[in-house]
């Protein structure tokens, strides 16, 4: 349940030219959390800035949470001045994360982070990593290893400006992953976008794994056989929404918006969907790719 | 020594000075995860109309220095829902509760008001004449909030008064010329207390975009930031009215929230600090405590300018 924190900064430390990793003692918030939730920070204890400022959870470690965060204004500026043994007050775990699929043991996952879209992601990449290392309970494989010989590794892709801010490619790796990446300017990788590799990814890639067909959690009707992960720039999820849309893939996708309470309580960070106005704070951040109405499509007048 | 917390204000009596301001604590489920709700003073709620609204489109909130703008409009589920799904809750906590309400037209607010007529657990009904972001659509100017006119918030009150015999508190925009005039015009409506500021009309705008930033373009102002303007006006209100008044804008802190009661309010009201601590009130509340027993003040309602020992 959420509740507020006054946890010690066990670190903060400059990972990128903008970027920073903050580590903090959280035994609860590090219990409870799952990937895509998110932690509400006061960025000092004075009233300019005055509201939190929400960052998704990177990583989890027993008792410590961390957070990989980008210096864009004047809260994060100010949070990223915290020293270590410094106190910061913490709320959280908040929001609804990403759902692996039930039968999720087999099913194929593509995870696309776009600039510092990578954070939430090397979390999700760790969970879904566990839940592929549990047996699968229909047909009692231990499914690593079967995913690994059809070549069915987690799919990570990474898009940046540059090679520069290029990040979390080692940690994903380290989870098992296979990762590509795209960089706009060409200096690694893929030269473009993310999401124009993502579609070359899934116009040569998207046959269905032939002899997990056997197993029953997959042949039942509910069960597909690719989940997309995303979360990044609005532009950079909106054409995740629209290629998985293309290739009738469910995407999930985790959405930023400005927030003041975190808990549901002030309608700030509102998102349209097909089902009226939802908010990001308790209804996402993360959200299925198809329920969102982009701001493309938004009527006029309405 | 005893201190006694407790106010009354057009009948409602309160256990202590500091409740909730409308459209910051929604309709209480939330907060009650952090505190015990039963330890406000009241509970004010998110505005209700008559119909569900579905509010503006994003973005609807930015944070200016020392403040935040907002440009919810009114994101709401209407009154048949709010009886049905939230009263209930609300009832149970044992607690005064201040339903908020806003209409368009003369008629709609009788019509809202007459849906609240007989509910069990409310105490009071709050006359939200003053969201920047819902205009009224009768009398002459179409394009303004009811307490931008005189005439239309007396209007409104007294139309209202006839039909419910819910105490009523007038929540007043500091977007005016002389608050006093309309204040004064609230009271001649037959209100019963007048609660104060609502937020400051503002806007944002991005450089790097070249545009608001804010969707609706304007919003209201709140937080610290409007302090200052808040204080000012419970003081000019005060001097010109006999009701009871709710002082609010920016309270952040106990300090904050009896400097608002010096200067002329018989209650406060806290919002935008809910925001950056959920535990705010239930901590301000003990700090007054702390403050009147330091202080030696056995009453709240003493508390009153030019009180302090002469050193």
């Amino acid at each position: 349940m959420v509740q507020i924190f006054k946890c010690r900064i066990l670190e903060n430390s400059r990972v990128g030219q903008n970027y920073f990793r903050m580590i903090f003692a959280a035994p609860q918030i590090a219990r409870e959390s799952r990937a895509g939730q998110f932690v509400h920070l006061r960025c000092t204890t004075s009233i300019d800035p005055l509201l939190r400022r929400p960052f998704s959870i990177h990583r989890m470690d027993r008792d410590k949470v961390e957070i990989l965060y980008r210096v864009i204004g004047r809260g994060t500026a100010e949070i990223a001045k915290r020293k270590a043994g410094e106190i910061v007050d913490v709320m959280g775990p908040l929001g609804q994360g990403f759902e692996i699929p039930k039968g999720g043991e087999h099913s194929r996952a593509i995870l696309i982070a776009g600039g510092i879209g990578v954070a939430p992601m090397v979390m999700l990449a760790e969970e879904i990593k566990k839940v592929r290392e549990s047996k699968c309970l229909q047909c009692s494989d231990v499914t690593s290893e079967i995913t690994e010989s059809f070549g069915q590794r987690v799919r990570v892709l990474i898009g940046a400006k540059t090679k520069k801010e290029l990040l979390c490619e080692k940690e994903f790796k380290k989870s098992g992953c296979e990762v590509k990446v795209a960089t706009q300017d060409g200096s690694k990788g893929f030269k473009g976008l993310v999401t124009e590799l993502l579609e070359q990814s899934l116009t040569t890639h998207n046959a269905p794994p032939a002899r997990l067909a056997d197993c029953q959690s997959l042949t039942r009707g509910s069960t597909r056989r690719t989940t997309i992960y995303a979360c990044g720039p609005k532009e950079m999820l909106m054409k995740v929404a629209k290629i998985t849309q293309k290739y009738n893939i469910p995407a999930q996708v985790s959405l930023e918006e400005n927030m003041a309470c975190g808990i549901g309580a002030c309608y700030g960070c509102s998102v349209k969907t097909k089902n009226g106005y939802k908010l990001v704070c308790k209804d996402g951040p993360v959200f299925n790719a198809d329920e969102i109405v982009w701001k493309d499509e938004y009527q006029p007048g309405s | 020594m005893n201190t006694n917390l407790e106010v009354n204000i057009a009948g409602i009596k309160m256990k202590n000075p500091v409740m909730c301001a409308s459209g910051t604590f929604n309709f209480g489920e939330e907060y009650g995860k952090f505190f015990d709700l039963k330890k406000l003073g009241a509970l004010v709620t998110k505005t209700i109309t008559l119909k569900s609204r579905e509010g503006n489109l994003p973005p609807r909130i930015y944070e200016t220095p020392s403040g935040m703008l907002n440009s919810i409009g009114l994101q709401n589920p209407g009154v048949e829902m709010f009886l049905k799904e939230k009263m209930p809750f609300l009832r149970k906590i044992g607690i005064p509760v201040i339903v908020s309400v806003a209409g368009e037209t003369l008629d709609e607010w009788t019509a809202l008001v007459r849906e609240l007529k007989g509910v069990r657990g409310i105490s009071a009904i709050e006359l939200n004449i003053s969201c920047p972001n819902m205009k009224m659509r009768s009398g002459r100017a179409r394009s303004t909030m009811f307490s931008q006119d005189a005439d239309a918030t007396f209007e409104v009150v007294r139309k209202v008064r006839k039909t419910t015999n819910f105490p009523l508190i007038v929540k007043l925009s500091p977007n005016v010329t002389d608050i006093t005039v309309i204040a004064k015009a609230a009271q001649k409506g037959g209100a019963d207390a007048i609660s104060l500021i609502n937020t400051v009309l503002g806007m944002a705008v991005n450089l790097e975009k070249r545009a608001p930033v804010l969707d609706a373009i304007t919003g209201g102002l709140s937080g610290p930031a409007i302090k200052p303007i808040a204080l000012r006006m419970v003081w000019e209100v005060s001097n010109a009215v006999k009701i009871p008044l709710i002082g609010m804008g920016g309270i952040m802190t106990a300090r904050d929230a009896l400097e608002f009661m010096l200067a002329g309010a018989s209650a406060v009201a806290v919002g935008t600090a809910n925001f950056i601590n959920p535990r705010v009130i239930p901590q301000i509340i003990e700090e007054i405590k702390k403050y009147l027993v330091k202080n030696k003040i056995s009453n709240i309602n003493s508390l009153k300018i030019g009180t302090a020992p002469i050193l």
